[in-house]
């Protein structure tokens, strides 16, 4: 579906330097710094996935999310998207292709949301029959029945970026590019934004590449996840892998019958201690889990025990400092 | 074409959102030309005439170019807004969909409100033609539209020249209104009043004598030799806008190839 091979882009960027006369300076002469967004990315994706495309800002996401949808030409390698070079046959190519920037609307601000569906389904040159489908099954799924008539400028933020989804939609793409689509989302609109997310991939087959913040996104979303920094592709696998690399530490909450003095159990550091719960931190390559619980059972009656890995969150983190990116 | 009436349409509907606004503009752009217009007058009263040309010549002169000039307005405005949709990534979107550029960027933009400049400039025109002692026949009203449309053409031109300096400047130059408002200006005189390297200017590197003052010759019988040449002068504004296209394809390349 997607092969990209050692894609590089390198920007020319002014040099900013502060103080007045270096700023008049800069009106005669510049100063350009060339800065390597992309260094010999190479990746595949197949139809069907939802891959995660992630790493911290300024890290080359949005340069190859605007390579790989024909907006930007790189200075090197290929990339091949369903047969097409997207920069060279952009505009037979860019109808396979669905795009939603989440901080940018692409639906016309004063008028009521059908209006723009209309207007997009003559840009693409839906035929009638396929609109009408696509339409009936966007506004059931997505619950966009009572919000279709209001101009766009009186929608909720939540309630805009299901109608932008919806709007990306409507030329039965196979590929969806979703640029931060929950920024500034509340919970419940998060929640079923990724749903649909979820449910167009897995009913119509569309390959989605989601670029964000959240890791709750791709926790919920992504089996892959794609990582990188500074232009450079750091890691490409399943979430579990890297689980199994960096989640090397358990928390461990025990509820038990009343004990005055506190516990001691080897392999175990005791986060915190009262006469009836105690959280412990388990290094799972110095101690084995069940040990520690036996251990545990040992010492006092337990009546409830909770085991929890660590936050994704964290292990992106873990990720980002392993490569010194953060 | 019929997607861009489209767009059309819904500029339209969007526009009618702010109604009184709406009224107030294009009254206000009725208005505006008029003050322009009585300064003609003025001066028509004091002088009589200028090197040989009158009033009501000047006037249709005057017309044509403000219609031209409204009408690029109109059509036009999305390249008078480009920088806007530059900084604001408004253009990737335009990227991301399957249409050229051009027709895009001239849908992002209507400017319905200057109607009311059409309008005034229709008044004049209508004036100026019914005071000329001049016969009319159909090939003077064919060149008549000519100009207009011509001069339409210039104008957007430039309009797409300006925004095409938009993808290596980020911010809209002012200069180039030398050459919209002041080519407006200029060319609301017949062309020949001015110095000569000034008429040569408007002839050979933006033809706006070739929309006013050449076929106003043909129009008012005082063209020399074959009229035929002085009527279809208008044509050079669709070539005009030929090269001007093409530097814009020139600025998408840039563009597509800094992203910035």
């Amino acid at each position: 579906m997607i092969t990209i091979n050692g894609l590089s882009k390198t920007f020319q960027v002014a040099k900013r330097s502060s103080g007045m006369k270096e700023a008049v300076k800069a009106l005669f002469h510049r100063e350009y710094t060339a800065v390597e967004a992309l260094k010999d990315i190479s990746f595949t994706i197949k139809p069907g996935e939802i891959v995660g495309y992630i790493g911290p800002n300024g890290a080359g996401k949005s340069t190859t999310i605007k390579v790989m949808s024909g907006i930007l030409v790189p200075d090197g390698g290929s990339c091949s998207i369903m047969g097409y070079t997207p920069w060279l046959d952009r505009v037979a190519y860019v109808k396979n292709i669905g795009v939603v920037f989440g901080q940018r609307s692409q639906l016309w601000w004063d008028v009521p949301v059908v209006d723009s569906f209309e207007l997009l389904r003559d840009i693409y040159d839906v035929p009638e029959q396929e609109y009408g489908s696509n339409l009936s099954l966007l506004t059931e799924t997505l619950e966009l029945a009572d919000i279709i008539q209001t101009p766009v400028r009186q929608l909720s933020l939540g309630q805009r970026m299901r109608c932008e989804i919806a709007a990306s939609l409507l030329h039965s793409p196979s590929i969806l590019f979703l640029d931060e689509p929950t920024i500034g989302l509340d919970a419940v609109s998060k929640i079923a934004v990724r749903r649909f997310i979820r449910t167009i991939n897995e009913e119509k087959g569309v390959t989605v590449i989601l670029t964000t913040h959240d890791m709750n996104d791709i926790e919920a979303l992504a089996r892959r996840i794609i990582l990188i920094g500074k232009g450079r592709l750091l890691f490409d696998g399943s979430i579990d892998a890297i689980r199994s690399r960096f989640d090397k530490e358990k928390t461990l909450t025990i509820v038990y019958r009343n004990r005055p003095e506190p516990l001691q159990i080897a392999g175990a550091t005791i986060e915190s201690w009262s006469p009836e719960r105690a959280v412990l931190r388990v290094d799972t390559e110095k101690a084995v889990l069940s040990d520690v619980l036996i251990e545990a059972s040992k010492q006092v009656e337990l009546l409830d025990v909770a085991i929890d890995a660590q936050p994704i969150e964290d292990l992106i983190v873990q990720l980002y400092k392993e490569h010194q990116i953060s | 074409m019929k997607l861009y009436w489209k767009y059309v349409v819904i500029l339209f509907k969007s526009q009618m959102q702010y109604r009184a606004s709406f009224w107030l503009l294009t009254i206000g752009q009725f208005l505006v030309p008029f003050s322009v217009f009585a300064g003609l007058y003025f001066l028509f009263e004091r002088f009589e005439q200028i090197k040989g040309w009158q009033f009501q010549e000047v006037a249709l002169c005057f017309a044509v170019i403000h219609m031209a000039f409204s009408l690029s307005e109109c059509f036009a405005r999305g390249f008078d807004y480009f920088s806007a949709m530059v900084v604001n990534g408004e253009f990737d979107r335009v990227l991301v969909r399957p249409r050229g550029t051009v027709l895009q960027v001239m849908g992002s933009k209507f400017e319905f409100t200057r109607v009311g400049r059409l309008i005034q400039s229709l008044i004049v025109l209508i004036w100026a033609i019914s005071r000329l002692p001049v016969e009319w026949t159909a090939p003077k009203a064919v060149t008549l539209l000519l100009m207009v449309a011509s001069g339409t053409f210039i104008f957007t031109g430039i309009f797409i020249l300006a925004a095409t300096l938009c993808f290596w400047t980020v911010q809209g130059l002012e200069v180039v209104n030398i050459f919209t408002d002041g080519g407006r200006q200029m060319a609301q005189y017949p062309l020949q009043i001015y110095k000569k390297w000034v008429t040569r200017f408007f002839t050979f590197v933006i033809p706006f004598s070739c929309v006013n003052y050449l076929p106003l010759l043909y129009i008012l019988d005082k063209a020399p030799g074959n009229g035929l040449l002085y009527m279809l002068s208008p044509l050079a504004g669709v070539v005009f806008l030929l090269p001007c296209l093409l530097v814009w394809q020139v600025g998408v390349r840039h563009y597509r190839s800094t992203g910035s």
